[in-house]
């Protein structure tokens, strides 16, 4: 956008379902089926040892794409080490390494 | 020596299930009810949790149980007034005219449910396709989910706590089955809808009791039901008579805007009009949340600040139905141990 006025308009931050593009959720549902098992209670996001040195959030990233923020999720994606110690703190088995994995996947096909 | 008669008011769950123990332990009951069968609010529920029970199986057996030759069942009308000569003499007036006498009084007036047209901004009777978690249980009786225009909806919401944990309500408790039942009704909904999107929209899951946190995940995985952290904040109604509505994603930190075929309200418990006017016309103390206050909340539940006034299901606070059968039976035992003079807590 043409900035002749010295300022912009921000694009809209709400997340509009209805609109968005949701074929990586069903993607993720398709190949990794624990990952519907998520409660959001952040146990990865805590233990992540991408997200302790970046602004990387496992927890928030499924989320986005759940949601079909994929934009915002395929920016953050690379920034996990495939460590895989999320995995092993997850209260509801959700297979978040092989969900990565997935994920990484789907935004290569796609180029997102 | 003339068995010693017990006094009930309302036979719901928690007042038949109260009559027949007590019948069963030797005494007489007097039982009152407004409406002209027992049952209560369970006559108006489908499918019970977590067992996904028919609610007609239960209350069938509720209905046999005040057959009992001891228990005399007046339905249809209500008391217009109370007295209590002293603890163990009570004599209350119908207004049908009838004059009952009783050595204890039990309250089992239930429940309301929370009117979802106060909490305006969900368009409860002014938008077509909001409905309430009471009136999706008669859709599941009829077999068949259609939005007002008569088609199949392909995308249903569920919005939790309606009118509880909500000071602009009035509200501030927690109704205690309403996230329970959001698991069950989606789980309904999907056998009957599966291709459908069915969304709930959360703060909290409090999945309390045995096999609640199961189920919940068994929606997740085996019913693909999505939940959504955030509380509704509006809905409006667009051309197609949807609904759209607007929360936060909380768990993403972002606000969310979608529309919605159906918008289930899950609404809340309040003390119900039967329990205000009891406890008004005995003086018995009510707890901030309007319920009526039991003497204490370890020792005697069942008890009230009024001797041989007793409390019992969903009078005191939002219970689920087990919680209610059991406190019911407590309360038999209480009163029992009351008119028999052997109480353990005093
Ligand atoms: S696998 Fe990735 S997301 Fe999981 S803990 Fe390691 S870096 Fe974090
Ligand atoms: S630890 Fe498991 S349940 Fe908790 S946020 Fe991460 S994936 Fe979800
Ligand atoms: S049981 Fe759940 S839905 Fe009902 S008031 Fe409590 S938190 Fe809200």
């Amino acid at each position: 956008m043409n900035n002749i006025w010295g300022f912009t308009i921000s694009s809209a931050r709400v997340i509009d379902y209805d609109k968005n593009d949701r074929s990586f959720a069903q993607y993720m549902t398709d190949t990794v089926p624990s990952s519907q098992l998520c409660i959001g209670c952040g146990g990865c996001t805590a233990t992540c040892t991408a997200g302790a040195l970046t602004d990387f959030n496992i927890r928030k990233l499924q989320m986005l794409v759940k949601r079909g923020e994929n934009r915002e999720a395929g920016e953050q994606m690379h920034k996990c080490m495939l460590c895989g110690k999320c995995l092993l703190v997850c209260p509801r088995g959700v297979d978040t390494r092989r969900m990565i994995f997935a994920m990484l996947k789907y935004i290569d096909n796609q180029k997102l | 020596m003339n068995p010693m008669n017990v006094i009930i008011i309302g036979a719901g769950t928690a007042g038949c299930e109260a009559a027949y123990r007590l019948a069963k332990a030797g005494f007489t009951v007097e039982l009152v009810e407004k409406e002209c069968t027992p049952g209560g609010n369970l006559n108006n529920w489908f499918q019970l949790f977590p067992d996904r029970k028919q609610a007609s199986a239960l209350r069938q057996l509720l209905q046999q149980q005040v057959e009992h030759p001891s228990i005399r069942l007046h339905t249809d009308t209500v008391p217009v007034k109370i007295e209590r000569q002293d603890a163990r003499h009570y004599a209350m007036e119908l207004d049908n005219g009838a004059r009952l006498e009783g050595n204890a009084l039990l309250v089992t007036t239930g429940f309301r449910t929370f009117d979802a047209s106060r909490k305006e901004e969900y368009g409860y009777g002014i938008y077509e396709n909001v409905i309430t978690s009471v009136e999706l249980e008669n859709y599941f009786a009829n077999r068949q989910i259609l939005t007002s225009t008569g088609k199949r909806p392909e995308r249903i919401g569920l919005i939790q706590c309606v009118g509880s944990r909500d000071e602009k309500m009035c509200n501030f408790h927690c109704s205690k089955v309403c996230c329970i039942t959001a698991v069950k009704q989606a789980m309904e909904l999907r056998e009957l809808l599966p291709d459908a999107e069915i969304l709930c929209f959360y703060m909290d899951m409090r999945m309390f009791g045995p096999g609640y946190e199961e189920m919940y995940r068994e929606a997740q995985e085996k019913y693909n039901i999505k939940f959504v952290r955030g509380r509704l904040s509006e809905a409006s109604e667009n051309q197609a008579k949807q609904v759209v509505v607007k929360c936060e994603d909380t768990l993403v930190g972002k606000p969310m805007r979608m529309t919605l075929d159906l918008m289930v309200l899950m609404v809340g418990m309040e003390a119900s009009d039967g329990s205000r006017w009891v406890a008004k016309e005995l003086q018995l103390p009510l707890a901030p949340n309007g319920f009526i206050q039991p003497g204490d909340p370890h020792y005697a539940t069942n008890r009230t600040a009024v001797e041989g006034v007793f409390v019992a299901g969903c009078a005191t606070s939002p219970m689920n139905l087990t919680d209610t059968l059991t406190d019911a039976r407590s309360a038999a035992l209480a009163i029992g141990e009351f008119l028999n003079g052997n109480e353990h807590y005093n």
